[in-house]
């Protein structure tokens, strides 16, 4: 399981990304993203913009689930009350090399990790609490007085809560 | 002792409370704007925030007699540090202050914050000169010159760490310079 998290800032403009891989069930913490695959990351999480839109005034919720889906990325996301998204691309790990083929196989293999079935409650539930602890801690990082909104988000300790945060929950 | 006497005072003095954030925020955004007014030159911006602060103390110091109810003059400089640390930042900001690392001749000492309630969320910019050069809460360094000041005190007062900047600690050292015996009009600042 690999996981690409990004935040987008009001203007649709990336303010954080990061990439990192499942820490349960024995994972290093490590994406395993192919490398042609890490750039295209980018352009499915964007282009799941336009999703969020159509969906974020169907539910009062901030939490959205999965938004979207594309070959075996599965996107997850998080709007703030700001109107700012988190969006996080999940990708099931016997398929990081980016072929459909293998999912079938990874979902027999690793069928109790977490995201082996990127839209069970349990999943949804783990991203749900990554979600709200990486909310929290964007919320202190907005406030100090050197930030200004929508600028990217450089502070190393928001970077290393995350981190935390990721390998807690996913 | 001294110093419980100091603490009950501190601890029985009310007053008026704000939402912490209120204060984390307005301090924020004048450090901010200053740092932005002058270019990020830090050792302008401290000077600025010294003024202010300076500026706050002449008047607090009314303040501070009026509400604390202290009738009487310290006797010595290590009580009038106890006095600083257990009523004054106790009322103003509800913190304590460690009082530390005094010279042998009782004229400087340390004070050591444990928490900043100017400080919290922030971070410094990460332009590789702020960490060395922006004393954050150096407002608090003018407070202290000008309200001693007025109670005939001339002290300097400045920061020797900060954990913004990655120390262990905060710490400001604060020394004595003279007794001022006669009234001296505050100079125009």
């Amino acid at each position: 399981m690999s996981y690409y998290f990004a935040i987008i800032g009001t203007q649709d403009n990336p303010l954080f990304e990061y990439e990192f891989g499942t820490s349960k069930q024995g994972g290093d913490g490590q994406p395993r993203f192919a490398e042609q695959a890490r750039h295209l990351n980018q352009f499915v999480l964007h282009s799941s913009l336009d999703i969020v839109e159509e969906v974020q005034w169907t539910n009062g919720q901030l939490y959205l689930k999965v938004i979207d889906k594309f070959f075996t990325n599965y996107i997850s996301c998080f709007m703030t009350a700001g109107n700012v998204k988190f969006l996080l691309l999940h990708q099931p790990t016997a398929t990081a090399g980016g072929g459909g083929g293998g999912a079938a196989a990874a979902s027999t293999r690793n069928s109790t990790s977490v995201g082996a079935n990127p839209t069970s409650p349990q999943t949804e539930e783990a991203i749900k609490n990554f979600f709200n602890e990486v909310y929290e801690n964007y919320v202190k990082a907005i406030m100090s007085p050197f930030y200004k909104v929508n600028m990217e988000i450089r502070s190393p300790v928001f970077r290393q809560r995350v981190t935390a945060a990721g390998r807690k929950y996913l | 002792m001294a110093s419980s006497k100091a603490s009950r005072l501190g601890e029985e003095t009310r007053m008026d409370k704000v939402n912490a954030e209120l204060v984390v925020l307005t301090y924020g955004t004048i450090v901010a704007q200053l740092c932005k007014d002058f270019d990020s030159d830090y050792v302008e911006v401290n000077k600025q925030l010294d003024k202010m602060g300076y500026n706050i103390g002449l008047r607090l110091i009314e303040d501070y007699l009026a509400k604390s109810n202290t009738v009487r003059r310290c006797s010595n400089f290590r009580e009038t540090a106890e006095m600083i640390a257990k009523v004054g930042f106790k009322i103003f900001l509800n913190i304590t202050p460690t009082i530390t690392n005094w010279t042998s001749d009782g004229k400087q000492f340390s004070l050591v914050f444990d928490e900043n309630p100017f400080a919290d969320f922030v971070e410094l910019p990460d332009d590789g000169r702020a960490q060395d050069e922006l004393w954050y809460s150096n407002i608090l360094c003018g407070v202290l010159r000008g309200a001693l000041e007025m109670v005939q005190m001339q002290v300097e007062a400045h920061f020797i760490s900060d954990v913004l900047r990655g120390n262990d600690t905060t710490e400001m050292r604060i020394s004595l310079i003279r007794y001022i015996d006669d009234e001296l009009p505050p100079e125009d600042d």
